[in-house]
């Protein structure tokens, strides 16, 4: 199959919080590591190695296997210089790619603009969860949200379905009756038109949608599903967006940060194989990031904010392997006791920008950076690692 | 005795406490027309008691309410405050000043610092335009979201400096960039007290509502530029508070402000009637001493504010919008549970409270609505105001079935119900629509259970229509 940039699809997956790098991706051949970490931290024989030095938590059982088949790109160290430890305003920087100033543009909802700029298609952009997160905020770009895909759409707790058809006939009438009221009434009936258009193209997905993977009931899985039956339903939508957390472990750390990396594992692994099944895995990556790591020295039952991280790309057209490096955990080289960043996240943006939807990532990302290699088809762009 | 109000009088009293106010059902309508309109404004423009339960009951009782490093739970209190204030003009006041001098939680990560800024809006609000400018300029959440505490004798940092002529007080055209900076110096040395501490509080970083402390003002007169500045054609040593009455004495800063209050109040958009009332608040304004409750007074007061061009020529924002339904649902009385859901709501239809996208605010008026946020807009007003175990949903329940025996007519009905929600008008369109709906849904109205439910049910759907989304 011969595919164009126009088939291209990005999976974003937001972890919200701030997930610990360390016990996530773990250098569990450094003493410096157990030093630091005298309870929160992850015992070498639980750990599944990747190579002598570093492996996966435990738990992530579908992610070894699909960098078992080089499908699976490790950004280490990712972040941005004199990093923000708040989850607001680091999660801002994320969305907006811009760390010196507040932006008011998402830098997905730029992309958005860019793949579809007469905004002919209003699911171009489509998050899975409710309230926009601000990557997808944008002037002038309808992004659609959706909370849960069978429910989508207007009056969902109406439990009656009789009076639910009769309300939304009645709503439709309501927004669909011209003339009097001037432009705003008129913009608003337009509106309202238009979502309830959106909706039944929206609720098709679901009626279409069949496959053999049974993903599980929690509430990334259910993100991913919902993701998967828009994508196979052909709506054009390029960017999906959702979320998980909350990461933000300052206690219990152990069993959340387990709890949500099995639950995560399991829904990408579901996602990836249903995408297999529906024959379109070739045209879409995944990007898994979170707004910043968490302090190397743990506080006895979890960990406080820090910043260095890690982001994994995930896809049949990604070049497996591991990127940029593990920044040392030795006391000198920490930062404020946190990993030192060592890669703008803006270089992966680009790379994504620029190798896998074909655009111009300049102005989306609010500068020039270096791209990573990360796609087996990139068009000649540079390592970084 | 007080004499029954006309039908007019009800009609221009819902305008008002839709303005006012976050809109008020039929019961309070009847009551405030019969103490007359003037007297009504004077009593929004004067608050007494808030009646609710005092904030420190409320942070021991209810740490939902008190989680200060996330937005919502702080969003929440505010949001409690909105839904049972009986001083509705303060809070809508404070939320016009939120967004006005938006400061937003991304930079601060401190939820208590933004809360304090709100109750400076409710102590200044009303008062005189330069006296809320100068307490804005000492207001932590600010000196911090502005980057004034970076605002050094030597090394001026603008932000601030920019803004306040920008966006808080002139707006664009009527300064040059000397004067920004001339203004800058003089704001150098206002900055935070408690930095180290707080510093040290932050690594902490703990959840517990009582481990925070908000800063404080301080003024650092070795770091304070006193030399002379030249600001907007005036020369002299000024300080901080010079600057801001230089600026509330120009008419772009009457022009600004009286402006910003229309839209807010008034109409999103200032027609050719619109610039007149305008003209009439600069009035005021200047009369007064830059006084923003006599600048209000002159608004509701006027003849545009009263006439029939400015009703529903407003598109409610989405907190005005949920705490409108809440309101009238009564759904939230006490500082219960889930209060910071309501706030949360809000967010999903694009207005996180507390948390303004940028320093510009919130882009009001018909911007609100997208698809998106519609749907959030109709689902959330409808489920509030379907719902017959809601007290004010079964309250309105009670006063339309009472006396009614028999069947009432789908007109009828429908004309009930818009008067209940608080003497609300729609366009002939949707008024058709609606009886259509009740007459081919309605088999019998004889059985008051079954009335009820269609009450509700139609509630309900006058929350979902255009004109609900419009104040």
């Amino acid at each position: 199959m011969v595919s164009t940039t126009e088939d291209k699809k990005l999976v974003v997956v937001q972890l919200s919080g701030g997930n610990d790098y360390l016990n996530t991706v773990v250098p569990y051949a450094s003493g410096d590591y157990y030093d630091f970490r005298g309870s929160i931290k992850i015992d070498p024989e639980d750990v599944i190695p990747i190579d002598d030095e570093i492996g996966l938590r435990p738990g992530l059982n579908s992610i070894k296997r699909l960098w078992d088949q080089g499908k699976v790109a490790i950004i280490h160290g990712i972040g941005y210089a004199n990093p923000n430890r708040s989850h607001f305003r680091s999660m801002d920087i994320w969305h907006t790619a811009l760390p010196e100033d507040i932006g008011n543009e998402g830098w997905l909802g730029r992309t958005t603009r860019d793949l579809d700029p007469k905004g002919e298609n209003v699911l171009t952009a489509v998050n899975f969860g409710r309230g926009l997160p601000r990557a997808l905020g944008c002037r002038g770009v309808p992004v659609a949200s959706v909370g849960n895909l069978e429910t989508y759409g207007l009056f969902p707790d109406m439990q009656d379905d009789d009076l639910r058809k009769f309300a939304l006939d009645t709503f439709s009438k309501m927004y669909g009756a011209a003339g009097a009221g001037g432009p705003v009434m008129e913009f608003l009936g337009q509106t309202g038109t238009d979502a309830m258009k959106g909706a039944d193209i929206l609720r098709t997905a679901v009626e279409r949608y069949q496959s053999n993977v049974e993903y599980a009931g929690n509430s990334i899985a259910s993100s991913m599903r919902d993701a998967a039956q828009v994508m196979f339903a052909d709506l054009g939508t390029r960017i999906f967006y959702t979320q998980q957390g909350s990461y933000d472990t300052h206690a219990g750390e152990l069993a959340t940060h387990q709890k949500l990396w099995s639950d995560l594992d399991g829904a990408i692994g579901d996602f990836v194989d249903d995408m297999d099944e529906h024959d379109a895995a070739d045209d879409t990556v995944i990007m898994v990031f979170s707004e910043f790591g968490r302090r190397i020295k743990d506080n006895g039952s979890g960990t406080d904010h820090g910043s260095g991280g890690v982001a994994f790309l995930i896809g049949n057209s990604v070049k497996g392997g591991q990127y940029s490096y593990y920044p040392s955990i030795k006391e000198k080289d920490h930062l404020e006791g946190d990993l030192r960043f060592n890669n703008d996240f803006r270089m992966t943006y680009t790379t994504l920008l620029e190798d896998w939807f074909g655009l111009d990532a300049v102005p989306i990302v609010n500068g020039t950076f270096e791209k990573f290699d990360f796609f087996a088809n990139g068009n000649g762009s540079n390592g970084a690692h | 005795m007080t004499t029954t109000a006309s039908r007019q009088e009800i009609k221009l009293m819902a305008h008002l406490m839709r303005r006012a106010g976050f809109g008020a059902t039929i019961g309070e309508l009847e009551a405030r027309a019969a103490k007359g309109y003037a007297t009504t404004v004077e009593e929004l423009l004067h608050p007494g008691e808030a009646g609710d339960i005092p904030q420190d009951i409320i942070r021991r009782y209810h740490v939902d309410q008190s989680e200060l490093r996330q937005p919502f739970s702080a969003a929440g209190n505010w949001v409690y405050r909105m839904v049972t204030s009986a001083n509705p003009l303060e809070e809508r006041l404070a939320l016009f000043f939120h967004g006005l001098f938006a400061t937003g939680y991304t930079k601060l990560n401190q939820a208590r610092a933004l809360l304090n800024q709100i109750e400076m809006f409710r102590r200044h609000g009303f008062g005189p335009f330069d006296t809320l400018l100068i307490e804005l300029s000492k207001d932590p959440a600010m000196l911090l979201w502005l980057d004034n505490n970076e605002n050094h004798n030597g090394h001026i940092n603008e932000n601030y400096g920019r803004e306040l002529l920008e966006l808080f007080s002139m707006g664009i055209g009527n300064y040059s960039e000397d004067d920004i900076k001339e203004a800058s110096r003089a704001f150098t040395g206002w900055t935070l007290g408690n930095v180290d501490y707080m510093a040290m509080r932050a690594m902490k970083d703990s959840i517990w509502p009582y481990s925070r402390i908000a800063w404080h003002f301080n003024f650092d007169e070795g770091d304070h530029d006193a030399g002379e500045k030249t600001f907007l054609g005036e020369t002299g040593n000024f300080n901080g508070e010079d600057i801001v009455k230089i600026i509330c004495k120009q008419d772009a800063a009457a022009q600004f402000i009286c402006t910003r209050l229309f839209q807010f109040f008034a109409a999103d958009q200032v027609t050719e009637n619109g610039q007149v009332c305008i003209d009439e608040m600069k009035r005021s304004y200047f009369e007064s001493n830059y006084e923003i409750r006599t600048v209000l007074r002159t608004l509701f007061n006027s003849s545009y504010f009263k006439s029939e061009e400015a009703r529903y020529a407003r598109v409610k924002g989405p907190v005005e919008l949920v705490v409108g339904a809440v309101r009238t649902a009564g759904s939230y009385t006490k500082p219960t549970l889930g209060v910071d859901d309501v706030a949360q709501q809000a967010f999903f239809m694009g207005q996180g409270l507390l948390n303004p996208p940028t320093v510009e605010g919130w882009h009001e008026g018909d911007e609100w609505i997208d698809s998106g946020a519609l749907v959030e807009r109709v689902n959330f007003v409808a489920n509030e105001l379907s719902n017959p175990d809601q007290p004010g949903v079964r309250t309105i329940i009670n006063r339309l079935t009472e006396n009614k025996e028999s069947g009432v007519t789908a007109e009828q009905l429908v004309d009930d119900c818009l008067e209940a929600m608080g003497s609300l008008d729609v366009s002939r369109d949707t008024l058709n629509v609606l009886h259509d709906h009740v007459a081919g849904i309605e088999k019998a109205t004889d059985d008051k259970n079954e009335l009820g439910s269609r009450i509700a049910e139609l509630l309900g759907l006058i929350g979902a229509s255009r004109e609900y989304q419009l104040a």
